[in-house]
């Protein structure tokens, strides 16, 4: 078998950002002492009279890159997830979200996959600031292919973007010959009918893998790919809860507040289901290998694939 | 324009601000108040602003980084002619699009505003496009001297000045007061204007009530180059309505009716005084 490509979806963006750049002079890419890490300095490499380093002032880069929206740029600003979404929240909801400014926050070393780090830098909230902000659109792409779809889509829409991106190289499980994007639309992956596995970033992959073990116990699950958490695509969640009964959501991230209790908010008002959230339980991450926290929190293959078997008592 | 219409047309502006705020039942006139001159100043003498064409890309901008003193600015652009005096008195009120802090949707409005040190952050963001553009205008935010104890309100700084953006002018309203007391006694910020020559600033001081100093002190800021210009504004909290002078308890609070009518007496009187001088 062939080895599986993995890239972090954080080198997708700063190559999108490059590609950008020479199609879009108005593109603007801001960071704050972390473009070697969030990859932003490929931009600043290709257009450095166009790339504003704000320095460990994460506050101040929101508020800047909203000055830099109403004057017509379409400033991409790049953290990590920890201090785009949380230190300077209230600028994004003040600033950027309020006065719905053309701003797309592009955060990277989202959820536990930040891994060494630990726990002060590993955002699992991200997602539940975010959405709550009025008009922000939301999205959190799989892999490679999704994720330079979705910095694309950011940078045509009109109106404030936040992207949430990964520290680790993960596996591209989007087929580059079938694939099309589309801000707020999700996609089927695999068809099924006795679950559906909602999964979101690099839970996946995670929900491919525990779908194929499924498999092998006879357990058909219908996998539903999440980009885009904000606006949620209602229609194709609730079409397969529907089929299936039975909806569980993976996510790297909180079990509050996130694509799980986006799913339950539809469901529970559209079409009341048995949903079973796996991410993380409410607590803090840990410092450790990436992926040996992703086994240890029990969002692998592996893991997802036990509570899954547990959630359908088989 | 002399100095006795910019204090005419500046009278006026505080009627607006009494008015508006009365009719709220709520909203902030001591800040407002103390702007009012320098409000008046920017949008009848320093800015190259058109209310026939508010959106012109080459137009100056204003930031209200202190946008609890939006009375100020609405009663000033309604002066100015950007939308009828006669909506003041909608300020606050459900419906109406005179919100309690400043919206981008409002004609004259660049920026929402009023989470403190958040519009001067906005403001530097629109110089640097400036620069960037190589375009003339100019940039102009003024902050509360309360609202200069934000955190942001010095990365704000530090980036303006690390980046030269002399399009850029802060002014610092220096009434002295702030809802829990003298800014001296709460968490002084004092001194400011080192403050902010130390970010890089050119630094003026001047009187926010005396037109004279503050034509000389915005004149000095746009001949200012290689550095952005911090203009800090020594005034009086409540100026021109005698009982909410120097009181901190007016910062954040409506007139009732009683109070309401000695206010715009006190302000008519300087209306009488101000036509006696014409005269």
């Amino acid at each position: 078998m062939a080895e599986v490509k993995k890239i972090a979806t954080r080198e997708s963006y700063g190559a999108t950002l490059v590609e950008l750049g020479a199609e879009n002079p108005d593109i603007v890419v801001m960071d704050a002492d972390l473009a070697g890490a969030t990859k932003t300095a490929m931009f600043k490499k290709a257009y450095p009279d166009r790339f504003f380093d704000a320095g460990i002032a994460e506050a101040n880069m929101m508020g800047v890159a909203a000055g830099l929206a109403t004057m017509g740029k379409i400033p991409f600003v790049s953290s990590f997830a920890m201090f785009a979404s949380g230190r300077a929240y209230e600028q994004v909801r003040n600033s950027i979200g309020y006065p719905n400014l053309n701003v797309k926050i592009c955060a990277s070393h989202a959820g536990i996959t930040v891994g060494e780090d630990g726990a002060t830098h590993q955002c699992n909230e991200d997602i539940a600031l975010m959405r709550t902000i009025p008009g922000m659109v939301v999205m959190v792409p799989s892999d490679d292919i999704e994720a330079r779809a979705a910095v694309r889509a950011a940078a045509e829409y009109k109106g404030p973007v936040y992207i949430r991106l990964g520290r680790a190289a993960v596996p591209v499980v989007n087929d580059p010959e079938n694939f099309k994007f589309e801000i707020g639309k999700g996609q089927i992956v695999k068809e099924g009918k006795d679950v559906t596995i909602v999964a979101t970033g690099l839970g996946l992959d995670s929900s491919i893998g525990a779908a194929k073990k499924l498999a092998e116990d006879g357990i058909d699950a219908e996998v539903i790919n999440i980009c885009t958490i904000k606006p949620l695509d209602e229609e194709l969640i609730i079409k397969s809860a529907k089929k299936t009964g039975k909806v569980v959501t993976v996510e790297e991230h909180s079990i509050i507040g996130g694509l799980g209790s986006a799913v339950c908010d539809c469901l529970s008002e559209k079409c009341p289901t048995l949903v079973k959230r796996l991410g993380i339980n409410d607590v803090f991450g840990e410092s450790g290998p990436a992926f040996d926290l992703l086994h240890k929190y029990e969002l692998d293959a592996e893991g997802v694939y036990k509570h899954i078997k547990e959630f359908l008592g088989k | 324009m002399n100095n006795l219409e910019l204090q005419k047309i500046a009278n006026e502006v505080r009627k607006g601000i009494i008015t508006s705020v009365h009719s709220a039942k709520a909203g902030h006139p001591g800040g407002s108040l103390s702007a009012a001159d320098v409000f008046t100043f920017l949008y009848f003498e320093e800015m190259n602003v058109d209310p026939k064409n508010p959106d012109d890309p080459d137009r100056d901008r204003f930031v209200l980084s202190k946008g609890h003193t939006a009375p100020g600015l609405y009663a000033a652009l309604a002066q100015k002619g950007f939308f009828p005096v006669e909506d003041l008195i909608t300020l606050r009120h459900i419906g109406s699009y005179l919100q309690g802090h400043p919206c981008i949707n409002i004609p004259g409005v660049d920026m929402s505003s009023g989470s403190l040190g958040q519009g001067v952050s906005a403001a530097v963001g629109m110089a640097l496009a400036g620069k960037m553009d190589k375009k003339d205008f100019r940039v102009y935010s003024l902050l509360g001297d309360g609202e200069i104890q934000e955190g942001q309100v010095w990365e704000a700084a530090m980036f303006a000045g690390f980046h030269k953006l002399d399009n850029l002018c802060i002014m610092v309203d220096n009434n002295n007061l702030q809802i829990d007391g003298p800014i001296d006694e709460v968490c002084s910020p004092y001194p400011i204007d080192k403050k902010f020559e130390s970010f890089n600033f050119h630094v003026i001081n001047a009187d926010a009530h005396d037109f004279d100093s503050i034509r000389s002190a915005l004149s000095e800021a746009k001949a200012t180059k290689g550095m952005p210009t911090c203009i800090v504004f020594h005034s009086v909290k409540g100026k021109g309505v005698s009982f909410m002078e120097n009181n901190a308890g007016w910062h954040g609070k409506a007139p009732n009716d009683e109070e309401f009518k000695v206010a715009m007496a006190d302000l008519d009187k300087i209306t009488e005084e101000l036509a006696k001088k014409e005269a």
